[in-house]
C-alpha cells in the first residue's frame, strides 16, 4: 500500500490533491497545526476511501521538531511526500517589525528546507532505495520580488532554489529520490479569501490535477495553471529601470 | 466569486466572506446570509446591505455508510460531487434538481425538487439531521432534536441561520444508465395527458415545451419519461459510450444578450423538429438525462449583463389545464418566448418542511432576458392568473412577488418567521414582507 505524507494537510491545495489520491485507497500521514481541522480533513479522505488516515499535529516552524516528525513519518517507505504548508503573512506589518518577516522567511523557507535535510539524511541513513517523490508547492511569487509582497516572495524565491540546488545534487547521490518544484499562480483558498478575484484565478482542484500529473510524470517544475510560466516570462523579461515603477 | 444570483444581479453593498471551517464562527456583521452556489435565479441567495457567507470552503464528506445510504458531508459539497462518489457504489441521489451545480445547503434552504416528485417528494423528505449555525450558537436539528427548527429550515430559504453539515438518506439504483423515451405532443392537453399517464409506470417525468408555437399548438412539446435500469442490466464499464463530460464554459457575461426573441423562436422550433419521430426510446447516462443545461458552463453569461428572469409557478391539479393554457397564451400575446420551458407534475407533499413550494398539480418555468418594465408588466398578469388558480410562484427563481402575492401564496410564512434567525436576513425576505 502506498504511503503519501502531506506537511500542511489542511492546505486546500493540499486537499484536492489529496483528495484525488484517495481514490488509489493509499495510507496518509497528514501534518498541519490544528487538531480540528486535520481531524476534519482525515475524515473526509478516509470517506472519500484512503486506507488509513493518521494525523499528527505541529507548528511546523519549529525547526527543533523536525527530527521527531521525521521518525514518526518514518516507519513505512513513503511514495510521496507533498511539502503545502505556508503563510502569505502581512507584507506592511513584515516592514515595520522584522520579528514578522523573520518569522514569514522561516514558516515559508527556512523550515522547509530543515524539514527536506531531515528527511533525505534519514533515507540516506536508513539506505533507502524504493522510489520517492517530494513535491514542494512554492509560488511564481518567487520568480520576482515585488513591493506587494517581496517577504513571501523572498521566502519562495529561497526555496526555488533550495530545489533546484537539491535537485541536481540528488541526481547522482540518490537517484530514487525526485523533486518536483511546483509554481501556482493565484488560487482560491482561505490564504487569498480576502482578494478579489478575476479570470486569472484557479480553483484549488485545477492546482490539485496539475500536482498529481506532475508528480506522476516526474516533471523538475511545474507552473500552475501552465499560464503563468509565460506571465511570468514576460514580468521577469521587464527591465528593473521599468519594473521598479510599477505596482504590482 | 462576486456571490452573484443565476440571473446576473449583484446587489449593491453586498460584502462577502466565506466560512473557512465548519468549526469556525459566524462574522460579527449584519445581517448574515449563506450562499452556496448561486444557483437560484432571483434574490433569495443575496443579502443587500449584508454579508454573504461563502460555504465552498465546505466540502468534506463526514461519513457514508454503503449498507443504508446514509452519506453525511458538508453543505458547501455540491450534488454532483455527490453523485460522482455515490453512483459507483450503486447508490443516488433520492431527488435532485435540473442542475448537479448546486450544494447540499442551497437544495435544502429550498427544499429542491425533481422530475419525480409525483414519487420521491421533494428534497427535505429525505435530510435525516443537519447542524444549524445560529448567532447563539450551533445545534443539530432532526425530526427528534429540535424539531421545529429542523422543519423551519428545510425550505427556510437560508433565514433560519447556516447549515454547516447535513446527513441524507440516498436511495439504490445499481445502474448509472436510464431506459428513457421522448415523445412529441401536439398540443397542451396531449402533453398534460401523456404527462398524467406516464405517472404510475415511471419514476421521473417532465415536458419541455415549444414556446414559440401559438394557437391550437400552443403547450405542444416533448415528453421525456424514465426509469433507472435494473441491476442485471447494469454495464457501468460502457459509461464512456453514453457520455461524455462537456467541456464548454462561457468565459465572462457578455455585454449583450445572445438570446433575444428572434434566436429563441429559432432555438425552440429546432429543439421540436430535432426529434423528427413521434417517439423515441433509448439508453441514457444519467448526466444529460438529469441536467441536459450542465452541458454548457455557465450559459447563464449568454443572457448579457442585463441578466434574465425565470418565472416558476405552481398551479393546483384541477383547474391545471385552463390556468397552464392561459399563462401560455399571455406569454405569446406580449410578445415572449422562453427558450427553456418545463412542465412537470407535482405530487402530494411529504416534506417535514414548514415553508415549501411543491404542492399537488404541475409547475411551469420559463426563463426570459431581462427586458425591464415590458417583462415585469407580463409577470404581473401571470401572477393574477396564478393567485386566482390558487397556485404559488417558486422563491427559488423569484425576483418579483409582491409582498401580498407572498402573504396569500405562503400563510405558513407567519409561523415561519418565530423561526428566523434574528441575526440573518435576504434581499428576497426583505422584499416579500415590505411594509408588514
Ligand atoms: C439550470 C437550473 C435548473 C434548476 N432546476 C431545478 C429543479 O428542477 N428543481 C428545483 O427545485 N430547483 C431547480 N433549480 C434551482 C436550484 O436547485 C435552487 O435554486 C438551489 O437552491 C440552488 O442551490 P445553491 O447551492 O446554488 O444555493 P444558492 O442559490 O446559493 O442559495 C439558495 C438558498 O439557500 C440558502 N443556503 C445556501 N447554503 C446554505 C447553508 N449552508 N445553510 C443555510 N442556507 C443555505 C441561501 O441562503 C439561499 O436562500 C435549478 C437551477 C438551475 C440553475
Ligand atoms: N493560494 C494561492 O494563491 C497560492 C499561490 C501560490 C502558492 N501558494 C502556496 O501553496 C501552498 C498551499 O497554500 P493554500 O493556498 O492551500 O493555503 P491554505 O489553505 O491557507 O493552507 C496553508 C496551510 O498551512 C498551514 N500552516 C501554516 N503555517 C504552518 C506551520 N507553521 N505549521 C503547520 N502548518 C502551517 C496552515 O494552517 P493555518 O490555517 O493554521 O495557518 C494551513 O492549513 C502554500 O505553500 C502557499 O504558499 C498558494
Amino acid at each position: 500500500m502506498k504511503t503519501i505524507v502531506v506537511f500542511g494537510a489542511a492546505s486546500a491545495i493540499a486537499q484536492a490533491s489529496a483528495r484525488l489520491w484517495a481514490e488509489e485507497k493509499p495510507r496518509f500521514v497528514l501534518i498541519d497545526r490544528s487538531v480540528d481541522r486535520l481531524k476534519i480533513v482525515a475524515e473526509d479522505l478516509r470517506t472519500r476511501g484512503a486506507t488509513d488516515v493518521k494525523t499528527i499535529t505541529t507548528d511546523l516552524s519549529l525547526l527543533e521538531k523536525h527530527e521527531d516528525i521525521v521518525q514518526q513519518i518514518h516507519t513505512t517507505p513513503v511514495a510521496i511526500y507533498l511539502v503545502a504548508y505556508g503563510t502569505l503573512g502581512n507584507q506592511k506589518a513584515g516592514e515595520k517589525d522584522f520579528a514578522v518577516a523573520r518569522q514569514e522567511l522561516t514558516t515559508n523557507f527556512i523550515s522547509v528546507a530543515s524539514l527536506l535535510t531531515e528527511i533525505i539524511n534519514d533515507l540516506s541513513i536508513k539506505k533507502a532505495t524504493s522510489p520517492t517523490t517530494i513535491a514542494v508547492i512554492s509560488s511564481v511569487a518567487g520568480d520576482r520580488g515585488r513591493q506587494s509582497n517581496y517577504i513571501y516572495g523572498t521566502a519562495k524565491a529561497a526555496l526555488t532554489s533550495w530545489l533546484s540546488g537539491l535537485r541536481n545534487r540528488l541526481v547522482k547521490e540518490h537517484p530514487h529520490i525526485h523533486i518536483v518544484t511546483i509554481k501556482p499562480g493565484q488560487v482560491d483558498t482561505p490564504m487569498t479569501a480576502d482578494f478579489k478575484k478575476g479570470l486569472l484565478w484557479a480553483k484549488p482542484e485545477d492546482v490539485a490535477r496539475d500536482i498529481v500529473h506532475a508528480i506522476h510524470k516526474k516533471r523538475d517544475v511545474t507552473y500552475t495553471p501552465w499560464f503563468w510560466r509565460y506571465i511570468m516570462l514576460i514580468i521577469k523579461l521587464i527591465p528593473e529601470r521599468i519594473f521598479k515603477r510599477l505596482t504590482l | 466569486m462576486s456571490n452573484s444570483s443565476w440571473g446576473n444581479y449583484l446587489p449593491p453593498n453586498q460584502s462577502v466572506h466565506p466560512l473557512l471551517w465548519r468549526t469556525d464562527d459566524l462574522p460579527t456583521s449584519r445581517p448574515l446570509l449563506a450562499f452556496g452556489m448561486g444557483r437560484s435565479y432571483g434574490d433569495v441567495a443575496l443579502n443587500e446591505d449584508g454579508t454573504s457567507i461563502s460555504t465552498r470552503f465546505l466540502n468534506h464528506f463526514i461519513s457514508f455508510n454503503p449498507e443504508t445510504g446514509l452519506l453525511r458531508c458538508e453543505a458547501g459539497v455540491s450534488l454532483g460531487e455527490i453523485l460522482k462518489f455515490i453512483t459507483p457504489k450503486g447508490w443516488f441521489l433520492p431527488v435532485t434538481p435540473g442542475t448537479k451545480f448546486v450544494s447540499l445547503g442551497g437544495a435544502i434552504a429550498n427544499d429542491v425538487h425533481g422530475k419525480n416528485h409525483h414519487r420521491a417528494g421533494s428534497f427535505g423528505a429525505y435530510v435525516t439531521q443537519f447542524e444549524l449555525l445560529r448567532s447563539n450558537g450551533r445545534i443539530t436539528c432532526s425530526s427528534q432534536q429540535n424539531t421545529e427548527l429542523f422543519k423551519a429550515t428545510i425550505g427556510g430559504l437560508g433565514l433560519t441561520g447556516l447549515i454547516t453539515w447535513a446527513e441524507i438518506q440516498l436511495k439504490k439504483a445499481p445502474s448509472r444508465l436510464l431506459a428513457a423515451e421522448a415523445t412529441k405532443t401536439e398540443d397542451l392537453t396531449q402533453t398534460i395527458e401523456l404527462l398524467t399517464a406516464s405517472l404510475p409506470a415511471f419514476e421521473y417525468v417532465i415536458a419541455s415545451l415549444d414556446s414559440s408555437a401559438r394557437g391550437r399548438k400552443t403547450g405542444r412539446g416533448i415528453v421525456l419519461r424514465g426509469n433507472h435500469l435494473p441491476e442485471e442490466e447494469r454495464d457501468n464499464s460502457q459509461e464512456k459510450k453514453y457520455y461524455r463530460p462537456p467541456k464548454f464554459t462561457v468565459p465572462i457575461t457578455l455585454p449583450v444578450s445572445l438570446l433575444n426573441s428572434f434566436t429563441i423562436k429559432i432555438f425552440n422550433t429546432l429543439y421540436f423538429y430535432r426529434q423528427i419521430v413521434t417517439k423515441k426510446k433509448y439508453v441514457t447516462h444519467y448526466e444529460p438525462f438529469f441536467y441536459p443545461q450542465d452541458a454548457i458552463g455557465y450559459w447563464n453569461r449568454l443572457y448579457g449583463r442585463n441578466g434574465f428572469l425565470q418565472y416558476q409557478c405552481q398551479v393546483t391539479t384541477e383547474k391545471s389545464g385552463e390556468t397552464l393554457h392561459t399563462i401560455l397564451q399571455e406569454v405569446a400575446a406580449a410578445g415572449f418566448a422562453s427558450p427553456i420551458t418545463t412542465l412537470k407534475p407535482l405530487g402530494k407533499k411529504n416534506t417535514p418542511a414548514l415553508l415549501s413550494f411543491p404542492r399537488p398539480g404541475f409547475t411551469l418555468a420559463m426563463d426570459f432576458p431581462h427586458a425591464g418594465e415590458k417583462l415585469l408588466n407580463l409577470f404581473q398578469k401571470l401572477d393574477d392568473v396564478v393567485l386566482k388558480a390558487g397556485g404559488s410562484l417558486y422563491p427559488a427563481k423569484d425576483a418579483h412577488m409582491s409582498p401580498a402575492m407572498f402573504r396569500h401564496s405562503y400563510p405558513e410564512a407567519a409561523e415561519f418567521k418565530k423561526y428566523i434567525d434574528p441575526a440573518f436576513s435576504s434581499s428576497f425576505w426583505k422584499r416579500v414582507t415590505k411594509n408588514t
